[in-house]
């Protein structure tokens, strides 16, 4: 039963960070209809901006340190992400093949500097020293962290919500996903709002980035791969453009992921492409996704 | 003085040259009538004003070029848009789609007209626009126009497909909207373009054909020539 409780915990951590590297997806892809196969670079760009910022400017490791350090990954890779977009999205909206050439040639690109530059070895992340602690609930010890990536992924889905839901820039956000050129005709920039989209998405996978490297143990350039291809997995399962539709489905991969892995070693990745092709046969649509007229 | 002029305005869709030169002013404080035929061009030119379609030639709202200006920019100048499918956003709340067009927050006064004008938006201000009805939903995209002070209004067929008695409800609503605002209405409802306009201009296969007094709309043989379509008292 603790055995049963821990691998469900760590489950729900895991999925945890697949939510912070699939609610930028969710808000791009979903959303906005770009296939943005750079996704994962920003998540590499926040993760080493991450280890910049905890090794070359604060020098101490401690729990401020590294919420900082999340902050720093994210708007670096904000940033970036918004970068991307005005100079190279702008021009392909409405072009998905172009889109989906071009973002792989930015992620190739930015892989293959930061091994250039860094090389493909994991480089440590200084962690606040609690990060090794366990917490005991009945008899099974869990990992601190992972308490720390299911409080992020939750602030950052209320954060979504509410920023859609309840603000000007959501509404106009969720006004051009269903008619860009009338919001236009409206007298509302409507770029401008894509791009704070692509910012916002940039600032989630930048978190995401240094959470992956403290939950990896370091950081490379290589660590975005299989988490960008479980950020589509979870978009998809979850729900084109639906937030709380990626959390949900990145909370059931994260928790059928680890228990298959558990009683079936070296299945988890199995079953859950066998989860997404049952979603795609019987729910299209994903699971808290809107059919399309 | 005029509110609007187009001079020799083309419009070019993939090989089709849908707009030839046209060229017209739309005077201040009055309703100017756009009629024509299906596929003659109204509602290109409409789109054209708007920056919707890539347009050659003059567009000046009060003297002010705005040829060349993003469709946003030429909509914060002062032209409102009613397009002919309505185009409102189905998933937001009424209430949504009139705060998404409002630049104004603080003008009650205007917020008051529209609320007097379409009372039955107040009440249905927290349902999804989506699930109106099609005269609702022409309701939400007239109020959406009309929520600020603009310089004109450009109105896209706002009665086609609806019942009788919903034409009504618009044409009396537009009624009283002309008395305010400098309008042109593209409409094929004869009745409701004698009742508010003042100018009429006809078009033609991409060309202005004529442009005149809503006195010619009474004479049957006039209409059917130009417009194609049986109407009009001698």
């Amino acid at each position: 039963m603790d055995t049963f409780m821990l691998i469900g915990i760590t489950g729900i951590g895991l999925g945890a960070l697949y939510f912070l590297v699939a609610s930028g997806l969710s808000l791009i892809y979903g959303l906005m209809g770009v296939l943005n196969f750079a996704h994962g670079s920003f998540l590499t760009v926040g993760a080493f901006v991450g280890l910049w910022f905890s090794t070359q400017v604060v020098h101490v490791s401690n729990t401020w340190t590294f919420i900082a350090a999340m902050i720093v990954g994210g708007l670096a890779s904000g940033l970036f992400a918004l970068i991307v977009e005005r100079v190279v999205i702008t021009r392909l909206y409405e072009r998905h093949i172009d889109q989906a050439l071009v973002t792989v040639g930015i992620s190739l690109v930015v892989g293959a500097v930061l091994a250039g530059w860094f090389g493909n070895d994991l480089r440590l992340l200084p962690t606040p020293p609690w990060f090794i602690n366990t917490v005991s609930i009945g008899s099974a010890h869990i990992p601190v962290d992972r308490f720390l990536y299911i409080a992020v992924a939750l602030i950052l889905l209320i954060a979504n919500t509410a920023l859609l839901r309840y603000s000007r820039i959501g509404l106009v956000i969720r006004a051009g996903v269903e008619n860009r050129q009338m919001v236009a005709a409206l007298g509302i920039n409507v770029r401008l709002a894509f791009s704070a989209v692509f910012f916002l998405g940039g600032f989630a996978a930048g978190i995401g980035g240094v959470l992956v490297s403290a939950y990896s143990n370091g950081v490379s350039p290589l660590i975005a791969g299989t988490y960008l291809i479980y950020g589509f997995i979870v978009v998809v399962i979850g729900g084109m453009g639906s937030v709380p539709g990626s959390f949900l489905a990145a909370m059931v991969i994260g928790v059928i992921k680890q228990y298959a892995n558990y009683y079936s070693p070296g299945l988890g990745d199995f079953v859950v492409v066998f989860l997404l092709a049952g979603v795609l046969l019987l729910r299209p649509q994903g699971l808290l996704g809107k059919v399309k007229p | 003085m005029n509110t609007l002029s187009v001079k020799d305005l083309h419009v070019k869709i993939n090989e089709s040259h849908i707009l030839q030169g046209v060229t017209f002013e739309v005077p201040a404080h009055s309703v100017t009538a756009l009629l024509g035929r299906n596929g003659v061009g109204k509602s290109t030119t409409l789109k054209a004003i708007l920056g919707l379609y890539p347009s050659e030639g003059s567009i000046e709202l009060n003297g002010q070029s705005l040829s060349g200006k993003l469709t946003y920019k030429i909509a914060q100048a002062g032209i409102a848009y009613v397009p002919e499918d309505r185009e409102i956003f189905a998933s937001l709340t009424v209430r949504e789609n009139l705060l998404l067009a409002t630049r104004n927050e603080s003008d009650l006064q205007r917020q008051q007209m529209v609320n007097e004008l379409f009372p039955e938006l107040v009440s249905r201000s927290a349902q999804r626009a989506g699930t109106l009805s099609g005269g609702q939903q022409q309701m939400v995209a007239i109020a959406r126009a009309l929520v600020n002070k603009n310089e004109i209004l450009l109105i896209d067929e706002p009665t086609k497909g609806l019942a009788p008695k919903l034409v009504t409800e618009v044409a009396d609503a537009l009624g009283r909207v002309a008395g305010e605002t400098t309008m042109l209405l593209v409409e094929q409802n004869l009745p409701l373009v004698k009742r508010i306009a003042q100018h009429i201009i006809v078009m033609d296969q991409g060309r202005i054909v004529f442009q005149g007094s809503p006195e010619f709309l009474h004479d049957g043989e006039w209409v059917h020539t130009m417009l194609g379509v049986s109407g009009g008292h001698k």
